[in-house]
Parts: C-alpha cells; sequence; structure tokens
C-alpha cells in the first residue's frame, strides 16, 4: 500500500508539473502532425495505398512522438537538482520508476488519441468501427515502449548527447513491440479483421510488457547510484 | 602467465592454419553452390562467437552489478569489442555469400534480421561506453543496457520468427545445414574451435591493454604529484 501511494504520488508530480507547463503534450502533438504532413508528401497515398501502409505510418508517428516525450522524462529533472530531492525523499526509487513510466505512458496514450483522430481525418480512415482491438493494442504496445524507454531515459540522461543516445538505444530494444503492434494493427484493418492474428500479437505484448516492467524494476537502482 | 599466453597463441594459429586447410583442401566443393559455399564456415563461425559474444558480456555484466569490482566491468567491455568484431564479420560475409547463392544481398528472414538488429543493440552498448565520463557510471549504465539486450535477445529471433512464419518467405534457397557431409562437419568443427580460440586470445589481450592503460594513468598522476611536490 505505501508502495502504491508513492508511486501514485510521483505520478501525480509529474502530471501536475506536466499540466502546468504543457511542454511535452504540445511539441508531441505537433511533431505528430508534422509527421503525417510528411508522410503526405512523401508518399502521396491513394486510400488503397493507406489500407497497406497505414498501421506502420501511425506507429512510425506514435514512436517518434513518443520519443520526443520520453527525452524530457529526466532531462528536466537535472535542471534544477530535481532528481537528487527526489531521491532523498523517503520513497524507494522504484516508485520514482514506475510513477515516472506511467506519466509516460499516459502522456503517450493522450497524444496518440489525438494522433489517431487527425489520422482518421485527414486520410479519410473508418478507425471508430474497430476501435476496441485498436484502443487494446495501442495501450499495450504504449505501456511496453514506455517501460522500456523509461528505464533508458534514465541511462541516457547520463550521457554526453542524451536526445541522441535514447534513440539508438531503445529503437532496437523496442523492435518486439514494434513488429507486434503493426501486425496486429494491420490485423486489425483488414477486411475482414483477423482475430487470430490480432490475438496472437497482443499475446507477445503482454509477455513483453510482464518482462520489460519487471527487469527495469530490478535494475533501477543500479542506474540512479552516484 | 606469459608462457602460457605464448602457448595459447601458437595454439591458436595451429588450429587456423588446420581450419583453413580442411576447409580448402579436407571439405568437398558444394554441387550447386560451388566455391562460395566455403564462407559458409566462416560465416557461421562468426555468427557463433558473435551470439556467444553477447553472453559473455551478460554475464560478466550481471556478475559486475551483484558483486562489484572493475576487472567485470573491463571484462565486459573487452568481451564487447570483440564481439562485434565478429558479429560484423558475420553480417558482412552474409550478403557475399547470399549474392550468388540466392540472387540478392539480403532479405529480411528472422535470422538476418535478428542478427542486425543484435548488432545494433551491441553498438549502442558501445557508445554508451563511449559517452559516459564517470568511469563506475559508465561501469553500472553499460552492465544495465548489455541485461536488457540479452534478454532482448531471444525475444527479438522469436518475434521474427513469428512474423516470418505468418508471410510465405519469398526467397527460400537451399541452407547447407541440413545433411552436412561429413569432411565439411569437420572442416566447420575446426573453424569453430579457430574461432573461439582466437575470441578468448583477443579478449584476454584487450583485457591486458586495458589494465595497462590504467596502470599507465596512475603513473601518470603520481609523476605528475611528484612535480608538484618538488615545486
Amino acid at each position: 500500500m505505501k508502495f502504491f501511494n508513492q508511486t501514485t504520488t510521483v505520478l501525480m508530480k509529474e502530471i501536475l508539473s506536466e499540466y502546468k507547463t504543457k511542454d511535452v503534450l504540445i511539441s508531441m502533438l505537433l511533431f505528430g502532425l508534422l509527421v503525417i504532413l510528411m508522410f503526405n508528401f512523401a508518399f502521396e497515398p491513394d486510400s488503397e495505398e493507406i489500407r497497406n501502409f497505414g498501421p506502420g505510418l501511425l506507429w512510425m508517428t506514435f514512436i517518434f512522438s513518443g520519443l520526443l516525450g520520453m527525452n524530457r522524462t529526466f532531462a528536466g529533472e537535472k535542471e534544477n537538482k530535481v532528481l537528487e530531492g527526489l531521491m532523498l525523499s523517503p520513497i524507494s526509487w522504484n516508485s520514482i520508476y514506475l510513477g515516472k513510466m506511467l506519466a509516460n505512458l499516459l502522456f503517450m496514450l493522450l497524444a496518440e488519441s489525438i494522433i489517431l483522430c487527425l489520422f482518421s481525418l485527414f486520410f479519410n480512415y473508418a478507425i471508430w468501427p474497430r476501435i476496441e482491438w485498436m484502443a487494446i493494442i495501442t495501450f499495450l504496445g504504449t505501456l511496453g515502449f514506455s517501460a522500456v524507454g523509461t528505464l533508458l531515459a534514465a541511462v541516457s540522461m547520463n550521457t554526453r548527447m542524451s536526445e541522441v543516445m535514447l534513440p539508438i538505444l531503445l529503437l532496437p530494444l523496442a523492435l518486439p513491440v514494434i513488429l507486434s503492434v503493426v501486425l496486429a494493427t494491420t490485423a486489425n484493418f483488414s477486411t475482414p479483421t483477423d482475430q487470430n492474428s490480432i490475438i496472437f500479437w497482443i499475446k507477445v505484448l503482454i509477455a513483453y510488457d510482464v518482462i520489460f516492467i519487471t527487469v527495469p524494476l530490478m535494475l533501477f537502482d543500479y542506474v540512479l547510484e552516484e | 602467465m606469459v608462457l602460457l599466453r605464448k602457448l595459447h597463441g601458437s595454439l591458436t594459429l595451429l588450429t587456423m592454419m588446420g581450419a583453413l586447410y580442411a576447409i580448402f583442401v579436407i571439405a568437398p566443393r558444394e554441387l550447386t553452390m560451388g566455391i562460395v559455399q566455403k564462407i559458409f564456415y566462416f560465416h557461421v563461425s562468426a555468427a557463433w562467437i558473435g551470439f556467444f559474444g553477447i553472453y559473455v558480456v551478460f554475464f560478466c555484466s550481471l556478475i559486475f552489478l551483484i558483486k562489484g569490482g572493475r576487472q567485470w566491468d573491463i571484462r565486459a567491455a573487452s568481451a564487447a569489442e570483440v564481439g562485434v568484431i565478429f558479429f560484423t564479420l558475420n553480417l558482412v560475409s552474409g550478403p557475399i555469400w547470399a549474392k550468388p547463392v540466392w540472387g540478392i544481398w539480403w532479405t529480411w528472414d528472422a535470422r538476418l534480421t535478428t542478427s542486425f538488429i543484435l548488432w545494433l543493440i551491441y553498438l549502442g552498448y558501445l557508445m554508451i561506453r563511449r559517452l559516459v565520463e564517470n568511469p563506475e557510471q559508465r561501469a553500472r549504465l553499460s552492465a544495465v543496457v548489455s541485461i536488457l539486450g540479452s534478454i532482448d535477445a531471444p525475444i527479438v529471433y522469436m518475434a521474427n520468427r513469428w512474423w516470418r512464419t505468418q508471410h510465405p518467405q519469398p526467397v527460400v534457397a537451399g541452407d547447407s545445414n541440413s545433411g552436412l557431409h561429413p569432411d565439411m562437419q569437420v572442416a566447420l568443427l575446426l573453424t569453430l574451435l579457430a574461432f573461439t580460440m582466437l575470441f578468448f586470445y583477443l579478449w584476454k589481450t584487450r583485457i591486458n591493454l586495458e589494465r595497462a592503460r590504467e596502470d599507465v594513468d596512475i603513473l601518470q598522476q603520481t609523476v605528475q604529484y611528484h612535480i608538484k611536490e618538488a615545486r
């Protein structure tokens, strides 16, 4: 119970500071919008092509805008020695990880749902009838992505060129997530919906999520230690 | 110790000669692929050492995090540097073999994709080591990255396999793994042995280099200290 309270405290702190500045959400959304715009000029997709490339395009947008937000996880904490304060406060360090991971998950999901609506609007892509599976896939995929991403953001915060290091470390490690979400989304948008394939990839995602929430919890102390 | 290393070195050299002889003289020419198939021995052995290296790095990093001790960090880093060379050899020799046999340089099949991604993870690990200045922090952070990477490796492989079994593959050409001629088997095993011995030799050399570097650092600091004192 204590651990749960500590985690929600960290989460609320993140939400509050995001609410005051709105830095992360705005930059993620704008970036996502720009990626959609760029893709439109790069491929000029018609409705048939959108059916084929849509899932990949969508997830590319999600992942790149997510990386942008993830980079801010610890970067802001370094400025006024906030991180030292957090580490000195009487909470377990794992709750810092979990709180920040949940905050990343929340912000990414918020940005993703708006990007999804815009995507549907710009490319005339009917998402609503298939939203149930889409929601599950997006949640599980984003969970895995932010679980690894939050740990690696803490790792790359200590390096020179931390903004570059995060994608270099995160993208190859998150490849199983990227592969599964894209294939599950493709199966979801194919006609008729390929249920078996969706369920299969959702199982892969769940396995990945369980592993990559457990392992960072064991490793996070070593990352923060000074 | 020096004598042992010299012995290790000369034995490695001998095994390499033996492997070359087995590959080019004893092993028969493959019927369909011809002389190109000889790459197979180097390609497979390099892949084996590449994967082996990942787990050497993993175990050294794990011991470092549990027990601490700089020597484990040095061992992990050295194994990664040597391992990435073999991995690169594997990735380069693959396309050279694939082009005449499959007609293409590259195909996104499970094994190729996995090797490529693991190679990128390896490079990320080496990048982290270059970009963190504080040695203690560097050791801890890179150990964390290597553990994440090694846990990810089998998942990456399985994900790629499932991905590929869902779609029929465009190019599947004869892989000579099935039904290897006994002489070919001998050549492969000898090459594997030679590469493994070479890996350990290079690994040890790299560790010694790092130790020598540390000794020089300490000497330098001592000299500087004494110069200051003298003034």
